[in-house]
């Protein structure tokens, strides 16, 4: 029966005429389909339609289904506008993009520009990934919202674990080349410097993002600096193909990264035969414990064959929900407002507040191994029977860090 | 640093010798035709694709032989009843065709199999460290690849110098009209070469394919170096295009490992002066630069030494 519904809904959206077009609310997603990229922006794509479904299925928003206008923009800045301005062409209000900071920075930039020029026919931009902290920061806007961890918070709590681990002598950083990589450089220099200036930095690697198919040369560089641990903010293929080059030459560190549990990562750490070396840190993991997080993994991992990379997301929609029917309205500057200093459980649990002066999400941060599975815990990525275990917990309160941003509100 | 230099050394040699694969087959091609075929790192990338699909249906090594066969008779098809057929028009026409080619394939792999990077493994033989030296180890699979590049090169390099048919395909690509008079089908020599040319990139394609990522915009990647190889080396020159490939495959992969930049060799500049456009230049390490060292190199040789490094005609 509910298939049929589906079905029919489905084919009254093919043939339905204008009127039933205007019904939906139109939600467009745009991130890398093609090009290294690729493999991660289509787990973020079916991700958000599992979550749209999930919110029409229950009435959708103020009784309007949810669309999401899948939009391959290549990790491209420009190609991402094109993109943007197709979204608004096709009637989007909101758009949401998270995949490289570069392409998050000129989107935030855009839609900026086409809010001052455009009133009454404003446009949200939810930012479920890009870390990079001036975009809460000196390139802060009102109609920019943040859902992630920017990365300085992220450094600031890794780096405190790290700070208690007497092992690490010498660290390698190794970073994508642009404006993220870039600063995850900065962070680990000064933030290292500061709370362990006995550690080494015997190498610090930016190398081209999302291009390298074969990091070999690096990990023999990375094994000749002697480094026992080593930082990266890298994602998508660059994680994955940085780790099956570590796998492949047995190159034994510990690594500290944002990003290891993305698509491919899993399968090169069990390669590597690291158990429990290679950490993580993000706003929540399939094995967190919060029972209703474990249930929701477990209907989506059912339905959609992956894990969930993005709690983020999840707490993005359904806070997107919760401010349009605060706010009682669908309208974009309303619901900018109703998310001001929203307060919302977030789906791993705990309390996160979307901090009105900067619009960045505060949330709780785990610290994260990936290794055997305890018994306790489900869930293991990729089939490798390996997953991930809880290190240790950030609160909400621990990861508020100071913010210049001063926004021009409408 | 003796094994940086070993590791680095062994993955340049690799890194080199598959340049080596794809521009032995367009160099070839290239004095021939006297065209430059845009659409041969697609052959390469239809070699990976195939690769993957026949492993999937018959395992790795019937497949190693069947998709380059495949990608070889896809280049006698293109030959036979694309280029021969706008020869006549002149080279433009040519070059036109191998560039439309070039996005026709990779639009039909995109659809095909998607814009995601495929599952296209290591075989589970070849899965393991070949060797440890200085406590890395090297994986058996790249020993295999170099292993094959080297034993194709031997290959082509004996039927072209010490048989028949290599004496006629090499009078064939200077003097096609006389090796005609003499009774020889050189149209048949034509579609052969360019059938075995691509079908060397699809080998190249079905080994490189597993080490590294078999997506549809891999051609895109790999074409504009291969051009460089084959500026470098002399157009139509093999012995050329062989150096070429080592050099670059071998600079490329030491440049990673370097860090050196002007701030360590001259020290740094007055921090009062503050940032600017020049002390990020100033601080820009040669691994940073890697990927752009070969194009460099192209616009040295073509200022220093026209013709490349063997070749025997101004480009």
């Amino acid at each position: 029966m509910h298939k049929l519904a589906i079905a029919a809904a489905a084919a009254l959206t093919m043939l339905g005429g204008a009127a039933f077009a205007q019904e939906t609310i139109k939600f467009g997603y745009i991130d890398p389909l093609s090009g290294g990229g690729a493999s991660i922006g289509e787990g973020g794509l079916k991700t958000f339609q599992y979550l749209a479904d999930e919110i029409n299925a229950k009435g959708g928003i103020l009784g309007r289904k949810i669309e999401i206008l899948p939009l391959d923009n290549k990790t491209n800045p420009q190609e991402s506008l094109v993109q943007a301005q197709k979204a608004i062409d096709a009637g989007a209000r909101f758009i949401t993009q998270g995949n490289g900071s570069s392409v998050a920075a000129a989107l935030s930039d855009f839609v900026t520009k086409n809010n001052t020029r455009n009133p009454g026919k404003e446009v949200l931009y939810f930012n479920y990934a890009a870390v990079d902290p001036s975009l809460t920061n000196e390139k802060c806007s009102f109609w920019h919202f943040r859902w992630d961890a920017s990365s300085d918070i992220k450094m600031e709590a890794l780096t405190s674990y790290m700070k208690d681990v007497a092992a690490i002598k010498k660290v390698y950083l190794i970073n994508q080349d642009y404006s993220f990589g870039q600063s995850v450089r900065a962070d680990a220099r000064k933030m290292l410097g500061a709370k362990r200036p006995d550690i080494q930095i015997v190498g610090d690697e930016l190398h081209p993002l999302l291009k390298i198919t074969d990091f070999s040369p690096y990990i023999a560089k990375i094994k000749a600096s002697g480094a026992d641990s080593v930082v990266t903010g890298n994602w998508g293929q660059d994680i994955a193909l940085l780790l099956k080059a570590a796998a492949d030459a047995g190159l034994k560190v510990n690594w500290y990264t944002y990003y290891a549990g993305g698509a491919g990562g899993p399968t090169a750490i069990k390669q590597t035969g690291l158990d429990h070396q290679v950490f993580q840190i993000t706003e929540g993991f399939a094995n967190s414990g919060h029972q209703p997080a474990m249930d929701f993994e477990k209907a989506f991992r059912a339905k959609v064959n992956m894990s969930l990379w993005y709690p983020r997301a999840v707490n993005e929609m359904r806070m997107f929900k919760a401010a349009a029917e605060k706010a009682n309205s669908l309208d974009p500057v309303k619901v900018a407002a109703a998310l001001e200093d929203l307060k919302f459980e977030v789906l791993d649990g705990g309390e996160g507040v979307m901090r009105k002066d900067d619009h960045q999400f505060f949330q709780p941060i785990y610290i994260s191994s990936f290794g055997k599975l305890a018994a306790n815990e489900p869930f293991d990525e990729e089939g490798t029977g390996w997953g991930w275990h809880l290190v240790s917990k950030i609160d909400t309160s621990k990861t508020m860090v100071p913010t210049t941003c001063k926004m021009t509100r409408p | 640093m003796l094994e940086l230099i070993v590791i680095s050394t062994l993955n340049g040699l690799l890194f080199g010798m598959l340049l080596f694969l794809l521009s032995s087959g367009l160099t070839v091609i290239f004095s021939m035709m006297g065209v430059l075929n845009f659409a041969h790192a697609s052959f390469y990338m239809l070699g990976a694709f195939f690769g993957f699909q026949l492993t999937k249906w018959v395992g790795f090594w019937p497949a190693l032989l069947l998709a380059p066969l495949l990608v070889g008779a896809i280049g006698m098809a293109v030959e036979r009843y694309g280029l021969r057929n706008t020869h006549k028009h002149g080279h433009v026409a040519e070059l036109l065709l191998t560039f439309g080619l070039a996005f026709a394939i990779e639009e039909i792999v995109a659809m095909m199999w998607g814009r995601s990077p495929v599952d296209y493994r290591v075989p589970a033989l070849l899965d393991f460290p070949a060797f440890t030296i200085f406590s890395t180890n090297y994986p058996a699979y790249k020993i295999f690849m170099l292993a094959v590049s080297i034993l194709i090169f031997i290959v082509l390099l004996t039927v072209l110098k010490r048989t028949r048919v290599g004496l006629i395909v090499q009078a064939a690509l200077t003097h096609p009209h006389m090796v005609g008079h003499l009774g020889h089908n050189v149209g048949r020599i034509f579609m052969l070469v360019f059938g075995v040319g691509s079908a060397l990139a699809g080998i190249a394609g079905v080994i490189a394919g597993p080490a590294l990522v078999t997506q549809s915009d891999m051609a895109a990647a790999l074409g504009p170096i291969l051009f460089v190889v084959i500026v470098f080396g002399g157009l139509g020159s093999l012995p050329g295009a062989f150096i070429a490939s080592l050099v670059i495959g071998l600079i490329q992969t030491f440049a990673v490992a370097l860090n050196g930049s002007l701030a360590s060799a001259f020290g740094p500049l007055d921090p009062s002066a503050g940032p600017s456009v020049l002390t990020d230049i100033w601080n820009v390490t040669i691994a940073q630069v890697a990927p752009i060292v070969p194009y460099l190199l192209l616009v040295i040789i073509l200022i220093v030494r026209p013709m490349g490094l063997m070749g025997t005609r101004e480009t």
